[in-house]
């Protein structure tokens, strides 16, 4: 019992990790309809920056939160550019896929530049410090302040991301975007302008996500978001695209099913099915439920 | 001038030239009926009006301002609702969130006495403000694109093949409200309808389109007792 509510717990820990840059995917695919799949890599390089920031090496590093807090704001403004400057002249209605092909491409490069950047010979993995305590909540209790914290900060962006949607103006401007574009430069909405903050406010979180993940490791290297984005478009694919709510949960339960394959795969003597497992599961999922676990079925009469 | 005012436009999509120098007016608060067979080019116009083709030749002139170069969301912001064919509602958003889309880009304060005023209006929508809007009926949908245009509170509406995939019934309520909501806001519109008969009913002048070019025009009434009108597009 110990045993399993360790890797259930633990299982968590990483859960929020998928589950936060599942959050930032999700967004995009709202405001856009596609896949981002640079959006790892784009929290990688905030992670770096971020890093860079707060660096204590020339005694001039800026305290870590405010670190993160530059980091993200940079992040948005660096997203919104992204968004103008690649991938707004290959939108195009007919061929949708340009745009996916142009995020694999950035996927590759900014890596690359990333690597360039900061990665110095002999200096291959970096150590982010972390703004949380570290330790358990209490001895009596089996969970990492830094589970428990990175929990809270994203049910926090749950609620703020469902309260920009629901309760503004601009939120409800982003939705008619994402519903039907034509229809909302009809009503006076400047498309443009809503795909520039969608991609800004996802390029934020995922520099939040990413920078609060490297902290909880002893070292990151070029290679922290890769595996992640995988298991985030698991955990996206599981909730359903179209659900903030559904990308957390989703990321939880990848992060929940890989953690207890690790431990209870050992026992039936196979290492390495914890890559499958997660995804046996999304499979199930989705072949009950196409649309995910909170996806909208989309019932549209013609 | 006339509130609206096309002036030799010429335009189409891509290598397809569909308007070949149309000139068209309509007038603060009238009603404008364009007719013409499948393929004459009046959806074109309307899009062509609304900055949704492109570069488009000739001018387009709206209150007075050149709008012929302007990007769609400006020329609604000037004041032109359209609701294009096939209803362009927000299929996953809610009935009454697609009311207040109508009026995202207003800063008055009557939006929610707009709101009930087109609930009342048009009830089915009022029974189903939570509901939404891509699981309605086509004409429930109709309705909806309809009364979101007009919550924009716009000068100009322009509504493309209203009656498409309605019941008779239905089409002639809807022109019935159409023609009240004219006389009572003076709101001028431009009505693309293959019903020319419903059309004319509430219009105050028409006209006809033929591969991209105005062949007649004049009055509602005029045009419903000119025998090749009558031929073509009245059936009798």
């Amino acid at each position: 019992m110990g045993l399993f509510f360790d890797q259930f717990v633990n299982g968590i820990g990483r859960g929020v990790v998928y589950a936060a840059l599942a959050l930032a995917l999700v967004l995009i695919y709202r405001t856009t309809g596609l896949l981002n799949f640079a959006q790892g890599e784009m929290a990688l390089f905030s992670t770096f920056v971020t890093w860079w920031l707060a660096d204590k090496a020339d005694g001039q590093g800026l305290p870590i939160v405010l670190a993160i807090v530059i980091s993200a704001a940079l992040a948005m403004v660096a997203g919104a550019i992204i968004e103008r400057v690649l991938i707004r002249p290959v939108m195009s209605d007919k061929n949708p896929l340009n745009v996916v092909i142009v995020t694999l491409g950035m996927f590759l490069a900014i890596n690359a530049l990333a690597a360039l950047v900061f990665i110095k010979p002999g200096r291959e993995a970096l150590k982010m410090p972390s703004p949380f305590p570290s330790g358990n909540v209490s001895d009596s209790v089996g969970i990492s302040s830094a589970t428990l914290w990175f929990t809270l900060i994203l049910v926090a962006q749950c609620v703020l991301l469902w309260l920009l949607f629901q309760k503004t103006k601009v939120g409800l401007a982003l939705r008619a975007v994402a519903s039907n574009p034509e229809s909302a430069r009809l009503v006076g909405i400047d498309t443009n302008r809503m795909l520039m903050l969608g991609w800004a406010l996802a390029a934020g979180l995922g520099a939040v996500a990413g920078s609060l993940v490297a902290g909880t490791q002893t070292g990151f290297d070029v290679s922290l978001m890769q595996q992640t984005l995988v298991y985030a478009l698991a955990g996206a694919a599981l909730g359903g695209f179209d659900s903030p709510v559904g990308a957390v949960v989703g990321g939880l339960i990848v992060g929940v099913a890989e953690s207890l394959t690790v431990q209870y795969g050992h026992y039936i003597g196979v290492g390495g099915i914890e890559l499958i497992v997660p995804f046996g599961l999304i499979l199930v999922v989705l072949l009950v439920k196409p649309n995910g676990l909170f996806g909208r079925t989309i019932v549209e009469r013609v | 001038m006339s509130l609206l005012e096309l002036r030799d436009v010429q335009g189409g999509y891509g290598p397809v030239q569909v308007l070949q120098g149309l000139d068209l007016t309509v007038e603060d608060g009238e009603v404008m009926v364009i007719l013409g067979a499948n393929g004459a080019g009046k959806t074109t116009t309307l899009r062509a009006i609304c900055g949704l083709l492109g570069k488009i030749g000739g001018q387009v002139f709206f209150d007075d301002a050149d709008i012929t170069r302007a990007d769609t969301q400006d020329i609604a912001r000037a004041g032109i609702a359209h609701v294009p064919q096939g209803r362009g509602t927000f299929g996953e958003l809610t009935v009454e969130e697609n009311l207040r889309i109508g009026a995202l880009m207003r800063r008055d304060g009557g939006v929610a006495a707009d709101i009930d005023r087109w609930f009342e209006q048009f009830p089915r929508l009022g029974e189903r403000r939570t509901q939404a809007a891509g699981s309605m009926s086509g004409g429930e949908q109709q309705m909806l694109a309809i009364a979101r245009a007009l919550m924009s509170r716009p000068r100009l509406l322009l509504l493309d093949e209203p009656s498409l995939g309605l019941a008779p019934l239905i089409t002639r309520d809807l022109f019935k409200r159409l023609g009240e909501i004219n006389q009572a806001d003076g709101l001028a519109m431009l009505v693309v309808e293959q019903n020319a008969s419903l059309a004319l009913d509430i219009a105050d002048r028409g006209c006809v389109l033929e591969t991209g070019s105005i062949v007649a025009a004049g009055p509602a009434s005029q045009l419903m007792s000119d025998e090749g009108v009558r031929k073509a597009y009245l059936g009798f």
